[in-house]
C-alpha cells in the first residue's frame, strides 16, 4: 500500500516536473523579452528539476543514490538563480534595457 | 526508446554543428562548443560509457570553453569576412573523399558487434580476469590503469608536453611592469561572490571524490583533475587571477605537472628496481591483487596531479596573457 | 514514466536549443545554453534510472558544476576585458 502511494507520488512528480519543464521552455521562446525569458528559464531551474529530481529520489528509497540526488538539487538551487541573477545584472550592465524595444530591429545589446 | 534518444540528439548535434559554422560572433560560436560537446557526453551516455561521458563533460563542456574564452577576450569579437571565392572544386573533392571513407567503413563490423576482432583479442581476458586479477568494480579502470597502463602513461606524457608548448610559447609571468592593477572584475555581483564562495569548497571535495572513487564508479584522475581545475578557475573567474595564483604557491605551478609525471613514471622505476617490469604492479607488494590496488592508486594520483595542474597553467597563461591589454582605446600594456 | 520524463526534458532541450539559435542578442544565447546544460543534468540524471546505473549520476553531478562555471565565465569575458574594466558595450 504503502510502496503504491510512494509510487503514485513519484509518477505524479515526474510528469508534473516535466510539464514545468516544458512551459518554460515555451516561455523561453515565446516570451518577448530577454528579462521576460530570464523568468520562464528559472521556472525550469526551479520548479522542472526539484520536482523530477524529487520524483526520482521517491523512486530510489532509502539509498546512496537518495543524497547524491539531494546534492544534486541542493546544488542546482543554489547555483541556478545565481547565474540567472548574474546574467541578468550583466545585460543591465550590458546596456540591453528591460521592455520590448530592442525587437523593433534595433542593433543587439544597444541603449535604446 | 534508445534509438530514438540517439536521432533526437544527433539531431542536435548535427544542428549545432551547422550553427557553429554559420555564426559569425565569436562568443555565440564559443557558446554553441561547448554545447556541442555536452550533446556529445549525452550521447556517450545512452552509448553505456559514462568515463567517457564524464571526461567529455567535464573538458568538452567545461575546461575547453572557458580557454576558448579567454583566448576570444584578447581578439576580436566578431569573425572578419572572408572573401568570396568559388567554392567548387573544394566542395567536389570533399564530396567524393567523404563518399569513400563512407564506403571504407562499410566493411567494419556492425557497432557493438561481439563478434567483431576488437571484441575478441584480449577483452575478454581483460573484462573475465579483472576481478581476480585487480579486484576493483570499474573495470574501465582496471584497464586504464593497470592493463594499458603504458597508454596511459603516454597520455600524461602527451599533457605534460602540451603544458611545456604553452610555456615556451606564451610563458607564464607575472603582471608586466607598468601595469597597475586595475578595478576587480565582477566587484558589483556580491550575490556571486556569496554564492562562489561557498561553491569552490565544495567542488574542490567533489573533485577529490572523484578521484579516490574512480575505483569503484565511473571517474579516475583525468575527470577529477578538471573538476580540481574547475573549481580553481571559478575562484579566479570571480574573484581576480590575482587571487587564485595565491592558491598555489609561486613556483610551484610550473613544476606540478612534471611532477605528475614524475609520480607516473616513479611508480613504474619502483616496480623495475624491484625486479618486474615497467609499470609491472605486481611487486610492489606480497599480495599481487593488493599490488595492483595499489598501483592503480598512486598512477591515478600522478595522473590527477598532472591533469590539475596542466589546466590551471593553461587558464593561466591565457589570462595573464590578456592584462596589460585595453580594448577599444588603442594603448597597448607592456 | 521514466521515458515521459525523458520525452519532455527532450522537448525543453529542443526549445532552449531553438532559442540559442534565434536569439536575438548574445544573453539570450547565454541563457539558453544554460537552460540546455541543466536539461542535461536531468537527462543524464533520468537516463541513470533507466538504465538502472545509479553510478552515473556522478555525472550529472559534475555537470551541474561544470554548467555553473562554463555560464560564469562566458559573463565574464562577456562583460569585463583583461584588465577588469567594463567592455565598451557594443563592442
Amino acid at each position: 500500500m504503502m510502496a503504491l502511494v510512494i509510487d503514485l507520488l513519484s509518477w505524479a512528480l515526474i510528469l508534473v516536473g516535466g510539464a514545468f519543464g516544458i512551459i518554460g521552455g515555451i516561455g523561453l521562446l515565446r516570451l518577448p523579452d530577454f528579462f521576460s525569458r530570464i523568468h520562464a528559464a528559472s521556472v525550469t531551474d526551479s520548479m522542472c528539476a526539484p520536482c523530477i529530481i524529487a520524483g526520482l529520489m521517491l523512486q530510489s528509497g532509502f539509498t546512496l543514490v537518495t543524497v547524491k540526488l539531494l546534492f544534486l538539487v541542493i546544488f542546482l538551487f543554489l547555483t541556478s538563480p545565481t547565474a540567472s541573477h548574474a546574467l541578468a545584472k550583466a545585460a543591465l550592465h550590458g546596456g540591453l534595457e528591460p521592455g520590448e524595444h530592442y525587437d523593433a530591429g534595433k542593433a543587439p545589446g544597444r541603449k535604446r | 526508446m534508445d534509438t530514438f534518444v540517439d536521432i533526437v540528439l544527433l539531431a542536435f548535434l548535427a544542428i549545432c554543428a551547422i550553427s557553429i559554422l554559420t555564426l559569425r560572433d565569436l562568443f555565440a560560436m564559443a557558446m554553441m562548443f561547448g554545447l556541442f560537446s555536452l550533446i556529445t557526453a549525452g550521447l556517450f551516455t545512452t552509448m553505456d560509457a559514462p568515463d567517457v561521458a564524464f571526461t567529455e563533460a567535464a573538458v568538452g563542456a567545461g575546461i575547453s570553453t572557458i580557454l576558448i574564452l579567454t583566448t576570444l577576450a584578447q581578439t576580436a569579437r566578431r569573425e572578419a569576412p572572408r572573401p568570396r571565392h568559388n567554392a567548387l572544386l573544394p566542395m567536389v573533392v570533399v564530396w567524393i573523399t567523404g563518399a569513400v571513407l563512407i564506403y571504407g567503413t562499410a566493411d567494419l563490423p556492425a557497432f557493438g558487434d561481439p563478434d567483431a576482432p576488437a571484441h575478441n583479442h584480449v577483452a575478454p581476458h581483460y573484462l573475465q580476469e579483472s576481478p581476480a586479477e585487480i579486484g576493483i568494480p570499474n573495470a574501465v579502470a582496471a584497464v586504464l590503469a593497470s592493463y594499458r597502463g603504458f597508454d596511459t602513461w603516454g597520455e600524461v606524457l602527451v599533457v605534460f608536453a602540451a603544458v611545456v608548448g604553452v610555456i615556451a610559447l606564451i610563458g607564464l609571468r607575472r603582471r608586466p611592469p607598468g601595469v597597475t592593477a586595475g578595478p576587480v572584475a565582477m566587484e558589483q555581483h556580491d550575490v556571486l561572490r556569496v554564492i562562489a564562495k561557498l561553491v569552490v569548497p565544495v567542488i574542490l571535495l567533489f573533485g577529490l571524490y572523484v578521484q579516490f572513487h574512480g575505483e569503484y564508479s565511473p571517474g579516475g584522475g583525468f575527470q577529477a583533475g578538471v573538476i580540481f581545475a574547475a573549481a580553481i578557475i571559478l575562484y579566479a573567474l570571480v574573484f581576480d587571477l590575482d587571487a587564485a595564483r595565491k592558491v598555489i604557491p609561486p613556483g610551484w605551478l610550473n613544476r606540478l605537472p612534471a611532477i605528475g609525471a614524475l609520480i607516473f613514471g616513479g611508480v613504474g622505476l619502483v616496480t623495475m628496481l624491484l625486479g618486474g617490469d615497467f609499470l609491472d604492479y605486481d611487486y610492489l607488494r606480497e599480495d599481487p591483487r593488493a599490488a595492483q590496488q595499489l598501483g592503480i592508486l598512486l598512477v591515478e594520483i600522478g595522473v590527477g596531479v598532472t591533469v590539475a595542474s596542466s589546466m590551471l597553467v593553461f587558464y593561466f597563461t591565457f589570462a595573464e596573457r590578456g592584462r596589460g591589454r585595453r580594448t577599444g582605446n588603442g594603448e597597448t600594456g607592456a | 514514466m521514466i521515458i515521459a520524463a525523458i520525452v519532455s526534458i527532450l522537448i525543453t532541450m529542443a526549445l532552449a536549443v531553438t532559442r540559442a539559435l534565434l536569439g536575438k542578442t548574445v544573453y539570450d544565447r547565454i541563457l539558453a545554453v544554460n537552460v540546455f546544460g541543466t536539461k542535461t543534468v536531468l537527462f543524464i540524471a533520468a537516463l541513470a534510472f533507466l538504465n538502472g546505473r545509479p553510478d552515473v549520476l556522478d555525472i550529472a553531478l559534475a555537470y551541474a558544476l561544470i554548467n555553473f562555471i562554463g555560464v560564469i565565465a562566458v559573463l565574464r569575458f562577456f562583460e569585463y576585458d583583461g584588465n577588469g574594466a567594463t567592455r565598451p558595450e557594443g563592442e
